[in-house]
């Protein structure tokens, strides 16, 4: 199938990877964050100074303690970090020189069954890996979903490029997609991104139905995908998740453990060298960051800049997340900055006489570059909303928390990150993001 | 710029929390980030934000207005000039365009010094007392306003009627992005009810018109509604409909360029578009509404040229004509596509657009007493938006409506 998608926007910002790996040290902490994991409440079963082996778990989800969150690495619980409330933000992990991990017992993958599968993963601790949507929460493993969608390219501002990473690639993708198509009766989406040749790895599977995508970002959200594939209905349930994860699963249903190792980018303006790095999920940035990247006063984001997560300089990589970006930190008042051209000030509008030069790549920052209003501006949200809704409405009506209404205009199919080039392009700097998530967790407490 | 903010930063302490004029903490807040974009940093959600702000968005229509005010302060020393004769005081043989333009400066800077100065006044008074930011709306509203005047308007009318829009056609509601009806027609809206003496005839479209005898100057459309229903074969009614011909004072050419009496901004359209021009390429000005606006008032002045009776020269003007006389244009591009007030649905912009121009059309030629149909269309059709509004998003609910039923059907 393919979809062609014309709204949206591709931001054009510095600093993408260069397709090269570098090399680095190896990190000597990890931490795996309850709060990657959205509405997660953890049950800790290790207590700090405990020794772990990869694949020891770590806490379980409170509601469902057969989802277990396992140790991406060997050694001793340095930390368990908790904040306001005694909320558990980080449990910071030590590691052994070389890792130990754990085995695990498994039957021949082609005799497996979709629940010797889903055990397996529930027990070594990959089934996180699994998302569903609405809600972009952990899939409920009691639940058949209706579809299973991947995503093979990220579209977001200076993503990895998949069809790099997968390069070289010798059958795990195509070995750990016949172990997920297995997961559910209904279709398997692998969507390809149409505006470029895809790596052979994604072309030629088998087992799915390949759809290729047009278009400019958001192309690569799951949650557009899914609007015109196959959209989500009241009470529907989609599962998802990214290639990267694909072969996670893959590698460790063929070696028996849980070896987490995933390819990561290292972008944004203020990287000296942006490069592609081989790394264990929940790896410290610091040894990845500290030698290179410029003097400024920088933010350090797990993810991209549109939808990824503050960390600090010495924090760690996020679950889901396979890019770091550093962009600098915009805490400068500007002269007349309202007032002026403005040929060095990217907007996707044409308000800033940088549009005569389109080509530009910019070094943005995090400064909001005005105040917080009210909406006065209006069709603003719809040129990058790709989804057949009505953004500023759906937002009002979350605002006024009036459940039916955002029912009726279709907040089933619409996540956070969807919303993400509206708050970006947003003239009046309202946190839509934070409001959809907001509408998104009051649904789900009603229907609980 | 150092200078300046060394100084915004040694008084901020006084106006921050338990400082001495922490109350009036908005007007200082309004002052300081109109010489800089604060400093502020992303908090959640996207980690980078577009350059662009209300205040910005707001200075590019205050942009597009300029051709609007250069030409209406040159037209209004032009129409004063051309009228006086060598018995008058200020007479001069031969005037330059300088000499026009100087002299519609200084007619027309007083009314804009007292629009922002009341405005202003009036937005920060709220501000300070409802504890909130001063918002950026009236800068536009502050210049529009103005810009709809006769240039003879008395300043105290102009400043009740800019206190009028500002407190009850927007703050009432909740300040900027709240208000139903278009501000800046609020203030005009007003003053033509309230003093109609001021608003019509022949004697205020001119500078000193009162003053002085022998000036005057009616506007095209008032000159076209005193035509309706009088016995076409007249001679003076020949005449008159003589003046809209190609060699007239109302020509289309006349009108196009805008050597013409009326209101300050309105009588240009050339000026007009490239407002337009600049509105619709930065994507502030809404292109569904301006575009379906002008379609919709031109067909209904071929509507009317197919059915013109013979009595009603008005009806049987050209379209193009018809459009270029009065205020359409100027209510087109810069009132009818205000954000706040019109519609918010693309679907929606269009129809409240093609609604806005038949309605302007239809009031300008059936209600005579209304010589400008423009002011009273979109007013009209910005308390109908939200409705139309209302039909787009529950064709949208619908759709979705019935997938689910297909869905359950099926299963």
């Amino acid at each position: 199938m393919d979809v062609k998608i014309s709204k949206g926007a591709n931001i054009k910002i510095k600093g993408s990877a260069d397709r090269v790996y570098a090399n680095h040290t190896e990190p000597e902490f990890y931490a795996l964050k309850p709060t990657d994991f959205h509405s997660l409440i953890p049950k800790m079963v290790v207590r700090e100074g405990d020794y772990v082996m990869a694949g020891d778990v770590l806490f379980n989800d409170k509601k469902n303690e057969k989802i277990k969150f396992t140790s991406p690495i060997s050694g001793h619980v340095l930390e368990i970090k908790r904040g306001e409330k005694r909320k558990i933000l980080e449990v910071k992990l030590q590691s052994d020189d070389e890792i130990k991990y754990k085995k695990f017992n498994l039957s021949a993958p082609d005799e497996l069954k979709r629940q010797d599968i889903i055990d397996f993963m529930l027990d070594s601790g990959l089934w996180p890996f699994i998302r569903q949507r609405p809600f972009s929460t952990i899939a409920d493993p009691s639940q058949q979903p209706k579809a299973i969608f991947i995503s093979a390219f990220d579209s977001a501002p200076l993503a990895p490029d998949n069809d790099f990473i997968f390069h070289g690639d010798n059958g795990l993708f195509q070995f750990g997609l016949d172990i997920i198509t297995q997961l559910c009766n209904g279709v398997t989406h692998l969507n390809l991104d149409g505006n470029s040749n895809s790596n052979k790895v994604f072309r030629e599977a088998k087992g799915v139905q390949i759809n290729n995508i047009f278009g400019p970002h958001p192309s690569g959200n799951i949650g557009v995908q899914i609007h015109h594939i196959d959209p989500i209905n009241k009470g529907d349930v989609v599962w998802y998740l990214s290639p990267q994860d694909v072969l996670t699963i893959g590698r460790c249903f063929r070696d028996k453990k849980y070896d987490v190792s995933k390819i990561i980018a290292l972008t944004g303006p203020k990287v000296l060298k942006p490069r592609y790095y081989k790394v264990i999920s929940g790896s410290s940035i610091k040894g990845l960051v500290s030698e290179n990247t410029s003097k400024d006063q920088k933010r350090f984001i797990s993810g991209n800049v549109l939808t990824g997560q503050r960390i600090e300089s010495d924090g760690f990589l996020g679950f889901y997340d396979s890019q770091i970006t550093v962009i600098k930190e915009g805490n400068y008042s500007e002269f007349f900055g309202w007032l002026l051209p403005g040929f060095n000030k990217y907007s996707l509008s044409r308000t800033f006489f940088s549009w005569l030069n389109s080509k530009k790549e910019y070094d943005l920052d995090s400064n909001t570059h005005g105040e917080e209003r009210a909406y006065v501006v209006t069709g603003q949200y719809e040129s990058y909303m790709p989804i057949d809704i009505f953004p500023v409405q759906l937002i009002k009506a979350i605002l006024i928390e009036d459940i039916e209404l955002m029912e009726n205009l279709g907040i089933y199919e619409v996540d956070p990150e969807d919303f993400a080039l509206c708050e970006y392009s947003c003239t009046s700097k309202i946190p839509v993001q934070s409001i959809v998530r907001k509408g998104l967790d009051i649904i789900q407490k009603e229907f609980s | 710029m150092k200078l300046m903010r060394n100084i915004l930063d040694r008084i901020k302490p006084h106006f921050e929390e338990n400082g001495t004029l922490h109350k009036l903490y908005p007007a200082y807040d309004a002052f300081e980030t109109f010489l800089f974009v604060p400093n502020h940093t992303t908090s959640s959600g996207t980690h980078i934000k577009d350059s662009v702000d209300l205040k910005r968005t707001m200075v590019i229509v205050i942009i597009a207005l300029i051709p609007c005010l250069i030409f209406g302060m040159w037209n209004t020393g032009y129409q004063y000039f051309s009228q006086l004769t060598p018995d008058m005081n200020g007479y001069k043989d031969s005037y330059t365009l300088f000499d026009s333009f100087i002299y519609g400066f200084w007619k027309f800077i007083p009314l804009i010094i007292v629009s922002y100065a009341v405005g202003l006044a009036v937005e920060f008074a709220f501000a300070v007392n409802r504890k909130h930011q001063v918002n950026e709306g009236y800068l536009v509203s502050g210049m529009l306003i103005p810009l709809t005047m006769p240039i003879d308007v008395p300043l105290w009318m102009l400043a009740l009627s800019v206190i009028f829009a500002v407190v009850v056609g927007k703050e009432v509601f909740g300040g900027t992005g709240m208000n139903i009806l278009n501000p800046a027609l609020t203030a005009r809206a007003f003053i033509f009810f309230a003093y109609p003496t001021k608003m019509s005839g022949d004697k205020v479209w001119v500078s000193s018109a009162e003053s002085i005898d022998g000036i005057t100057g009616e506007t095209a459309l008032g000159q076209l509604a005193s035509m309706v229903d009088i016995n076409p074969t007249s001679q003076n009614i020949i005449n008159k409909f003589g003046q809209f011909s190609s060699d007239g004072v109302y020509s289309l050419y006349n009108s196009f360029m805008g050597f013409v009496p009326g209101s300050v901004g309105e009588t240009s359209v050339i000026a007009i578009l490239i407002g337009a021009a600049i509105l619709i390429f930065t994507g502030i000005g809404s292109v569904r509404i301006i575009f379906s606006m002008f379609i919709g008032g031109l067909l209904m002045s071929y509507i009317f040229n197919i059915f013109a009776p013979e009595s009603n020269l008005f009806m049987s003007l050209n379209p193009f004509h018809q459009l270029c006389i009065g205020s359409f244009m100027f209510g087109m591009v810069f009132m009818a596509t205000d954000p706040v007030s019109a519609a918010q649905t693309n679907t929606g912009k269009v129809v409240y657009g093609f609604l806005c121009g038949v309605l302007s059309i239809l009031i300008r030629v059936f209600n005579p007493a209304y010589p400008e149909g423009v002011m009273v269309a979109i007013l009209f059709m910005n308390v109908m938006a939200p409705l139309i509004d209302h039909y787009v998003i529950e064709a949208n609910i619908n759709r979705r409506k019935k997938r689910l039923q297909m869905k359950l059907l099926k299963s």
